[in-house]
């Protein structure tokens, strides 16, 4: 535009990097067990992106509502590519896999369908979730499977910045006041049954040794820095045990259920129907 | 200080040789700066944070600015009730980039707003009392997602149509904030017209739905540009000091020739049985408004006014102890390192 | 010094932010936010002042670590360049029409 040409601070661009439609239009398509575990990784990309969104708008300040907004919206575009190639096994869209499944068919964990709680519960579920991506993605770059390789390229960028925005925030709220240190270890002590369901190598994983990360592995990785953090942020790394039914399949899951009456409820009501 | 000492662009600290505690020199220096502002003016140049200014032109510059950045921030709340439901990822990204986009226009507002010496803090308390304004509009419910479409042609466009000619105010950092937020909302107005474009060549509920958002969105649009040229009487002013350009009447009609065409093309129409183009004008001739809901709706009558300030109250509340948490950490450190590290 | 300005009036304090849009370029001005430290006000400025691929490289400052010129004293303190016009190329005229020059 004319007006702001001149202006180099405004100066926009579109960026290089793989967007959904360009999965579909890559022609790649996913076999039948690459499919079930693209729905893992994207599934819990599109629960968390579904919570985090909410909070734009009440955020603790401007800044940050900016800021959850860019981890929401990342994540939304991870979840769009993986759940756009996973549809690809079955001739399915990104939108018929996340409005038109019902709950026990999504394979979230329960960790990213937990409420917001305060900023304190947010925070501990993105420093977890975040680190655990981390080690995720930087292992499925590896991937003998191209299209789920780039995604990871991607998507590991920027998880590496949700994970530096969770730990600074976890520094500030353990170090900050005592108030802010015993919320944000509350968050930590109410999620921490949820986080073994993380490491769980539910099916297809097993069969998809080059393919897939398991997660099974990432256990000791995730749990070390999440140790790491938790201390230096002046906080104790809760000793529960991990809860019953940790098996992504929703069955034991009240949650799942309200977040797809949301999120679905418009599309449902127009089956059929484009936006 | 005789006047107010300003942060400059930068907010910074002006190097002042001397303080003018003469009421003489101070008196004196009123007049040189009165002088230099009427010739920057007169020039259509710009005025910078730190320059002499009238303390009515830094006093209706810092409201007219705040006003906009609470209209940004308050804004967010009707379009953010939908990212949750949105019919499609696609357009549920879309939504939330264009929420988010206004978060940071109110940020740009603000830091603007701030350069005449009042502190961000100020105005969010202005808005958290309710002695603030904003626009009317968003204290009118986004009900159904056509409304998102409604919201984003029809609200988005009047703002637009506000804020080009705002891109060239007199005050330097109104308008540099005004050409990044023209730049980034160029994509708002397009998406809306898009979501309406396909709602109105879907199923027939879909058309329904779309017609039904705009019947209720047209007339609040129109009145975003404010009351009537005969009735605004701060207008006048705003012109000669060169932070508006066109009176609110002038950018009312350039918006209805506009969206005239655009309805046509939406197969939508537009709920003004007076509407019809005036060949000797060359523009549209529209009915009149109710403008006796437009007061009302100013005076906090709006369907959503409590509401919203209650949505915006809650979030000031809950995050005082992260704010005040960070700024203790950020203290804690600052006391723990030696400057520089 | 700015008593007006209260940077701190309960809130984050203000930051200056510069954006290098491209390599090769200057880092410009580009506005500024509010945030508790630095190191929360860098972040803060890449969410906000990027989010459309503006920058390759952002600088923030404390707003009142500026220190700025005194407005009232333009006159004075910009007039020595006035008047200087051999600092600039276009004052040297008998070599037109000579190339490279």
């Amino acid at each position: 535009m004319s007006f702001a040409s001149h202006d180099s601070a405004t100066r926009q661009s579109q960026g290089e990097a793989i967007t959904a439609e360009e999965v579909a239009a890559s022609g790649a398509v996913a076999d039948e067990d690459a499919a079930r575990y693209a729905l893992i990784l994207g599934d819990d990309a599109l629960m968390l992106a579904q919570r985090l969104s909410a909070w734009i708008s009440r955020a603790p300040e401007l800044e940050e509502d900016v800021a959850l907004g860019n981890i929401a919206l990342d994540l939304l575009g991870h979840a769009r590519f993986l759940l756009t190639y996973a549809g690809t096994a079955w001739h399915r869209t990104e939108d018929d896999l996340a409005y038109f499944r019902d709950e026990e068919e999504f394979r979230s964990c329960r960790l990213v369908e937990q409420e917001n709680g305060d900023f304190g519960r947010t925070i501990a579920r993105q420093l977890i979730v975040s680190i655990f991506q981390h080690e995720v993605y930087s292992r499925l770059v590896h991937s003998t499977d191209e299209t789920l390789a780039a995604i990871a390229d991607k998507a590991l960028k920027e998880v590496a910045y949700h994970q530096d925005h969770a730990i600074q925030w976890t520094l500030r709220l353990g170090l900050g006041t005592e108030e802010s240190a015993r919320r944000l270890q509350a968050g930590l002590d109410e999620l921490w049954a949820s986080v073994e369901e993380l490491f769980i190598d539910v099916d297809p994983i097993p069969r998809l040794a080059s393919v897939a990360v398991a997660p099974s592995t990432l256990r000791e990785p995730t749990m070390a820095r999440l140790g790491e953090i938790i201390e230096q942020a002046g906080l104790r790394v809760p000793e529960v045990g991990g809860s019953f039914g940790a098996d992504r399949s929703g069955r034991f899951s009240e949650h799942r259920g309200h977040i797809l009456a949301e999120m679905q409820v418009l599309a449902r009501r127009h089956p059929g129907a484009t936006w | 200080m005789p006047h107010p000492s300003t942060a400059q662009d930068s907010h910074a600290a002006p190097l002042r040789l001397a303080d003018a505690s003469d009421a003489d020199a101070a008196a004196e220096e009123a007049e040189a700066g009165q002088a230099r502002f009427d010739e920057l003016i007169a020039e259509d140049s710009r005025i910078e944070p730190r320059d002499w200014m009238p303390a009515d032109y830094r006093k209706s510059l810092a409201r007219q600015i705040s006003q906009h950045a609470h209209s940004e921030i308050i804004g967010m709340q009707p379009e953010g009730n939908w990212i949750t439901r949105a019919p499609s990822l696609k357009r549920k990204a879309i939504l939330m980039a264009k929420v988010q986009d206004e978060a940071g226009h109110g940020l740009y507002l603000y830091s603007a707003a701030e350069t005449l010496g009042t502190a961000r803090e100020t105005f969010y308390d202005q808005l958290y009392t309710g002695r603030a304004k904003y626009s009317s509009i968003f204290n009118y419910p986004a009900r159904t997602w056509a409304d998102i479409g409604a919201i984003g042609w029809l609200v988005d466009g009047a703002a637009i149509t506000n804020q080009v000619p705002l891109c060239r105010a007199s005050y330097g950092p109104y308008g540099r904030a005004m050409v990044r937020v023209c730049k980034e909302e160029s994509f708002h107005q397009r998406q809306g017209w898009e979501i309406l474009h396909t709602l109105s060549h879907g199923t027939a509920e879909q058309h329904r739905m779309a017609q039904d958002a705009v019947d209720r969105f047209y007339g609040p649009a129109l009145q975003m540009f404010g009351p009537p040229d005969t009735d605004s009487p701060n207008s006048q002013q705003s012109m000669a000091w060169n932070i508006k350009r066109f009176t609110n009447d002038e950018l009312r009609q350039r918006f209805v020739d506009m969206i005239v065409p655009q309805a046509e093309a939406l197969g939508l129409t537009l709920p003004d049985p007076e509407l019809a183009w005036n060949e000797e004008r060359g523009h549209y001739d529209f009915g009149e408004l109710d403008w006796d809901e437009f007061f009302a709706v100013l005076k906090g009558q709006g369907p959503l006014s409590s509401q919203r300030l209650e949505h915006y109250r809650r979030a000031r509340d809950e995050g005082a102890w992260v704010r005040e948490a960070a700024a203790a950490y950020a203290r804690r450190q600052a006391a723990a390192e030696p400057i520089g590290a | 010094m700015t008593s007006e300005h209260s940077a701190h009036a309960g809130g984050w304090p203000l930051w200056e932010v510069f954006i290098r849009t491209a390599r090769g370029l200057s880092h410009v001005h580009a506005g500024s936010l509010h945030a508790p430290d630095a190191g929360m006000a860098v972040r803060n400025a890449r969410d906000l002042y990027t989010r459309r691929n503006e920058g390759t490289s952002v600088w923030v400052v404390p707003a009142e670590a500026v220190t700025a010129s005194d407005p009232d004293a333009k006159g004075s303190f910009f007039e020595s360049p006035q008047g200087k016009s051999y600092r600039h190329a276009t004052y040297y005229t008998a070599s037109e029409g000579v190339k490279h020059l």
